[in-house]
């Protein structure tokens, strides 16, 4: 798939395919919501409440950059897989590992403010890359396709989610569903405008999310390993012939991108969730692989892309609030996303005119 | 070939068939240390109902001297491997694995009953889906497009079989369920086909959009109208004699249409590919597009044609779901038995039989957990029920090496002119 | 007149594959159409076998105007080619791979495996064209896979035969039987198109030559009043040198020393055995030998590529087997690829990327962990002006540059950078007669300064053109040693196996 993700995109790659894409994609979601028997008057409500739930506020902002943070984090990590040829689809299973690590952490350390933070998100990249690992090696050591083995990756992680949070020693007291003990205060990500406002969500996860843009960049672009990971990824032949070994390097490139994906977790759980419930995970996994098509594998492109998905969520849950809109649209519209923009010459085939 | 080669070529094997001599010993201890001690009284498995008109006694069995015995026949297969070194092994290996799940079901039916004719009917119904996802996956594959969509396929087929069902009857939700399924063939063709999509981006758009859709219109469709999503399922039906006989009677001629047609859907598309025409044309599109090309053969319209046939029977094998089993839909229901449809398919070398054989497997691997939790055995039923995926890692993993797809898998054909 | 094209123009965007052709061949009669690489005769009979449909111009068969929307088509009029790269399946039977498309049925649309048969056998009978219809494509010499493609384009009644680079792949004796093959056919009163750049082949076999140059035809001409100069003239367009000069050298002291080297296969089959052999400072090896007779796999394990089961590499007298592409390249060894699309480059990374393909890890290109791209891009300006690289740009990807182009680039790659001993696998495979002569000229240049060279070939003629001293690899043997200007049909029986 790695044709997808060449270094020199032209205008129409980088900017025309993803807006069209995404315009397209929100249109037909409309005319789905119509289709489905809503009328009208709430399809337009409901793309009102997009606009307004994602954009139209300061508190609508928060919430998108809210939810972008996860979104981009992990999608870097896949975005690293792309580059390497790799199709990690096991994000969701990472995010639930260092999710998972970040409460144990979060909850069961008294550690000082800034350290306790520090502690949990690393439990979290770390167990995030050590699951992410398991693919990498086997895919390395065997062959075994990492598309299969990440997604029953993810399906025995949400098993054993289930089974953690009914630990005695994990699941809160005197609680009988699966729901994890709260984490400390100290293990907390501060928000970033606590001063302006308490209810501003965003927090600091979003500035590392930003950080890691550019260290994902500078190491894809700038380093001997990102090197490496692109050699791999474009032609595994030309890279042994070049010195590198593509066995160690598609097992590294898996672990940074869950890497990644358990810091996602991990600053889901630190910066807003606070505690571990089954579905904490909600499919970030999934949606960053969009984030990280529709990004073009480009750690500046995910930025983007990313702050884009996270506006439809926001908006998708003011739409919820609404006007009783699905947010299950949201996961059509993203894959008519990835659809459009995979298939760039259908975009071109529709709109002739504008490409021309 | 000079002495000098031999022997290092010798080397080799032993050192192979050395590790798995030890494995195969060290299993067996394990068997007998975790199964073997502390279990008393006997395991009793039902063979069948009293009221069946041939019943069989029941097969008994004392715990603890069938596990030693197991544990103990195990490591004799490995010692003798590590022994003689023989050519070939898999035999014994296979055999140890047939013996440690039958000391571990002995082991979790001490002292309590059990029915291993429920158990190996439950197999069976469990492999349909995964063998009709395999099917599905062999269409594809064969001409060289690589299916991640199935699970969607599967859930849409589910999906449309409840919703259809509900209304028009299960026989036209079941007609309808395929429809649906070729319709994502359809999508997925034109997607890969035409617009040179990547194969696996395209299935995984596949796979996401519909488990966005499906689950978009049950909160807005379904909750509201739970008439929509109450489908008459399909009764077994019983083969007259045939049912009678015992244990293969009541797994092999009582069961539904599902399963019945899963086999024949075995059966007819073997012939397809390795005795017709179109088959022989179809397998040369997946492995040398441009020969079949030069040959008159369309790839694009063969390619089109397979994939929707794989779509149809991925339609078919989610309507299972639904019409097949509960009548009723539930957001993402098929819990990744497309996937492991797709390792059933590679560890069964892209054969419908091979295919066929490794869906059993990972069926019972399925039903096993789901009858585990009846004998209440202290194995938490979380890990349970992940044992189907690990099996299918185990076998993606142990088996891809070996396995060799059609030529130009996942590769886009681009007709010049 | 069978077979005529009248004006046949076709162009791939901006790029004139043909312009304006006019062509004629006729029952009974061989034509040659010479060219090479890239001079547009392939496009041409994809033309012709409905593969392409031409921008203009027209086919006339036996007078009358064809159009041809699909092979079957072109198939069903009698045109029937043997392409280069054979269209067979390796999975399946002799039979099945040619009665594909065609074949005979009962009810169910059930293949008539018996019918096929017969059929299969009555043609290979008839043409005397001996192949076991049950064999499996994968199990058989190249000689024999063509045999299958004849006999599949006689069964589809081809009247107008085509056989593009048909000797390419063969050792001179199959092509000593590959020409009696087309000379009864041509007895059988078929029309035959003779596709190759090897001038002596169509001198040899060819009632009539056609030459082809930059997609128009420059010339015509007949084996009796012309020869290999005026050819390779009209050919290239300019006066070309057929023999590169290469003066006497005394070897030097040793470099590369192979005892006893064998591979295995993964599985278990020996793909080599037993290899022995040295190499010298002044020398170049060469190592001839039909595709697929152990050359690649050697090559790969000399360069760290692939393992050796058993055996002894030494390197300036120091034992390197099994060791990594890096610490052998780090040794002065550096390795052409025999496939530069495959291994040697990747197309999608910039002239600079691939610059720094096996030195990225260098102190020169990165310290580390961050690599120094104005280092690289220096590096790349220099190696694109000093080998002679025709590009507008050091950024654009390498697989916008001719084939020609990517090899001088490679070899600029290799070359430049300290070298004690070359590697060089097929250099001119597909690369046009001026970089040829280039390459040529730098590979002689590097012996001269004391670099042992290892050629390895299946150019007979590159060969024996360039070695001071010649080995041939048979299944996965060194069959024999020749010293340099050996005869050529002596060094050819020992490419097919004769002693």
């Amino acid at each position: 798939m790695s044709h997808y993700f060449s270094n020199r995109e032209t205008f129409k790659e980088i900017i025309l395919i993803p807006v069209i894409a995404t315009f397209l994609a929100i249109s037909l979601g409309l005319l789905l919501l119509i289709f489905s028997g809503s009328s009208s008057e709430i399809a337009l409500k409901a793309l009102i409440a997009l606009f307004l739930g994602s954009f139209g506020s300061l508190s609508a902002i928060s919430e998108t950059f809210t939810a972008a943070t996860p979104l981009i984090l992990a999608a870097l990590g896949i975005a690293i897989g792309f580059r390497a040829g790799l199709f990690n689809i096991g994000a969701e299973g990472q995010i639930i590992l260092g999710g998972m690590a970040a409460v144990i952490i979060g909850f069961s350390f008294h550690l000082p403010f800034v350290f306790h933070i520090i502690f949990v998100l690393l439990a979290g990249a770390l167990f995030g890359a050590f699951y992410a690992f398991i693919s990498g090696w086997l895919k390395a050591v065997t062959g075994a396709h990492e598309v299969i083995t990440t997604i029953m990756l993810n399906l025995i992680a949400y098993r054993l989610l289930d089974f953690f949070l009914r630990i005695s020693w994990i699941q809160k007291e005197g609680r009988n569903d699966p729901i994890s003990k709260s984490i400390l205060e100290t293990a907390e990500l501060p928000r970033i405008f606590y001063v302006l406002d308490p209810n501003l969500r965003v927090h600091t996860g979003f500035l590392i999310a930003i950080i890691a843009v550019l260290v994902v960049y500078w190491l894809i672009f700038h380093t001997t390993i990102g090197y490496e990971f692109r050699a791999v990824g474009k032609n595994l032949e030309a890279s042994r012939y070049g010195g590198i070994n593509p066995a160690l390097t598609i097992i590294i490139a898996m672990s940074s991108a869950g890497l990644l994906a358990g810091l996602a977790g991990a600053s889901q759980i630190a910066g807003i969730l606070g505690r571990a419930t089954p579905g904490f995970s909600a499919g970030i996994g999934f949606d960053a692989i969009a984030v990280a098509l529709l990004g073009r594998a480009h750690p500046i492109g995910v930025l983007f892309a990313g702050i884009l998905f996270g506006a439809l969520i926001a908006g998708g849950r003011e739409m919820q609030v609404s006007a009783d809109v699905s947010l299950d649209l949201i996961t059509v519209i993203q894959a008519l996303i990835i659809i459009f923009i995979a298939a760039p010459i259908l975009i071109q085939k529709l709109f002739p005119w504008i490409f021309k | 070939m000079n002495n000098h080669t031999t022997n290092k070529m010798q080397d080799v094997k032993t050192k192979k068939s050395t590790i798995i001599g030890l494995c195969l010993i060290f299993l067996g201890c394990m068997i007998y240390l975790f199964f073997g001690l502390g279990v008393e009284g006997q395991a009793t498995f039902r063979l069948s109902r009293p009221t069946d008109p041939f019943a069989l006694p029941n097969l008994i069995l004392p715990a603890h001297s069938f596990i030693g015995a197991s544990a103990l026949l195990i490591a004799f297969f490995g010692g003798r491997i590590i022994i003689k070194a023989p050519k070939k092994y898999t035999i014994f290996i296979a055999l140890s694995f047939f013996l440690a799940i039958a000391a571990f079901l002995v082991w979790a039916t001490a002292g309590k009953s059990f029915s291993l004719t429920g158990m190996l009917q439950a197999t069976l119904v469990r492999a349909v889906p995964i063998a009709l996802a395999a099917m599905a996956g062999i269409m594809c594959e064969r001409v060289a497009v690589i299916n991640i969509g199935i699970e969607g396929m599967l859930l849409a087929g589910a999906f449309a079989g409840a919703v259809f069902g509900s209304i028009f009857g299960n026989l036209i939700g079941l007609i309808l369920a395929i429809l649906v399924g070729g319709f994502f063939g359809f999508i997925l063709a034109a997607l890969v086909v035409t617009f040179r999509v990547d194969q696996i981006i395209a299935g995984v758009a596949i796979n996401i959009f519909v488990l966005g859709i499906t689950s978009f219109l049950t909160s807005h469709l379904l909750k509201s109208n739970p008439e929509l999503n109450d489908a008459p399922i399909f009764k077994s039906i019983k083969i007259p004699f045939f049912s009678e006989i015992p244990v293969l009677g009541p797994v092999l001629f009582k069961q539904n249409i599902f399963v019945y047609f899963a086999i024949f859907i075995v059966i007819v598309s073997t012939f397809y590919l390795f005795k017709t025409a179109y088959g022989l044309r179809a397998r040369a599109v997946g492995e040398h597009p441009k020969a079949a090309e030069t040959l008159g053969i369309s790839v694009i319209k063969t390619r089109f044609y397979h994939v929707i046939m794989g779509g149809m029977i991925a339609g078919f094998g989610g309507a299972w779901f639904t019409l097949g089993s509960v009548g009723r839909f539930d957001e993402g229901m098929t819990g990744g038995r497309g996937f492991i449809g797709l390792a059933a398919m590679i560890f069964g070398r892209w054969h419908p039989i091979g295919a066929l054989f490794a869906a059993l497997i990972f069926g019972f691997a399925d039903s096993l957990q789901q009858k585990l939790a009846i004998l209440r055995t202290p194995i938490p039923s979380e890990f349970l029920a992940m044992a189907p995926y690990l099996v299918t890692i185990i076998v993606v993993a142990g088996i891809v090496g070996n396995a060799k797809p059609p030529q130009a898998i996942g590769q886009a054909y681009v007709k010049e002119n | 007149m069978k077979l005529k094209l009248n004006a046949i123009s076709k162009s791939f965007g901006p790029v004139k594959a043909n312009s304006n052709i006019n062509l004629t061949v006729d029952n009974g009669e061989i034509l040659g159409l010479l060219g090479e690489n890239g001079a547009g005769k392939t496009t041409l009979m994809n033309i012709l076998t409905g593969l392409y449909k031409p921008d203009s111009g027209t086919i006339l068969i036996d007078n009358q105007l064809k159009e041809f929307q699909n092979p079957r088509e072109a198939n069903k009029s009698g045109v029937g080619m043997v392409h280069q790269h054979f269209m067979l399946v390796p999975v399946f039977s002799v039979t099945e791979n040619i009665i594909l498309g065609t074949e005979p049925t009962t009810r169910f649309n059930k293949i008539d495996l018996k019918t096929a048969t017969d059929k299969v056998v009555k043609i290979s009978s008839e043409y005397k064209l001996d192949v076991d219809p049950n064999a499996l494509i994968e199990k058989l010499p190249v000689g024999i896979q063509q045999r299958v493609e004849i006999i599949k384009i006689l069964l589809r009644n081809a009247e107008i035969l085509i056989f593009d680079e048909p000797t390419a792949v063969l050792t001179p004796q199959e092509v000593t039987e590959f020409f009696e093959i087309i000379k009864s056919l041509k007895k059988t009163g078929k029309a035959i198109i003779f596709i190759t750049h090897k001038l002596h082949e169509v001198l040899e076999i060819c009632d009539r030559i056609n030459v082809l140059r930059r997609g128009k035809i420059v010339g015509e001409a007949f084996p009796t009043k012309t020869n290999n100069k005026k050819l390779a003239e009209l050919m290239v367009g300019r006066t070309v040198k057929l023999r590169t000069s290469r003066r006497k050298m005394e070897k030097g002291k040793e470099l590369l020393k192979v005892n006893n080297l064998s591979i295995l296969s993964d599985k278990k089959e020996p793909i080599l055995t037993n290899i022995d052999l040295v190499l010298h400072q002044n020398e170049i090896l060469g190592i001839a030998g039909v595709q697929g007779n152990g050359q690649t796999e050697f090559i790969e394990a000399l360069t760290g590529l692939r393992k050796a089961s058993t055996g002894k590499i030494v390197y300036f007298g120091k034992e390197c087997i099994n060791i990594t592409p890096r610490k052998i390249h780090a040794l002065g060894i550096r390795h052409i690829p025999e496939d530069r699309q495959k291994q040697g480059l990747i197309g999608d990374f910039s002239l600079i990327e691939n610059i720094i393909l096996n030195t990225y890890y260098e102190k020169d290109f990165s310290n580390n962990l961050k690599l120094n791209w104005l280092n690289a891009k220096k590096e790349a300006r220099r190696i694109i002006n000093q080998y002679d690289v025709r590009t507008n740009s050091e950024d654009i990807s390498a697989n916008k540059l001719s084939g020609g182009n990517q090899q001088k680039l490679l070899i600029g790659r290799e070359m430049s950078r300290s070298i004690n001993l070359l590697i060089a696998s097929q250099p001119t495979r597909g690369v046009d007669v001026g970089s040829i002569e280039y390459i040529h000229s730098q590979i002689i240049k590097a012996r001269n300064k004391g670099i042992g060279v290892i050629l390895n070939s299946t150019e007979l003629e590159e060969i024996i053109a360039l070695s001071d001293r010649i080995i041939v690899f048979y299944e996965g043997k060194i069959i024999a040693e020749f010293p340099s200007n050996s005869d050529p049909k002596i060094i050819g029986l020992a490419m097919a196996g004769v002693k």
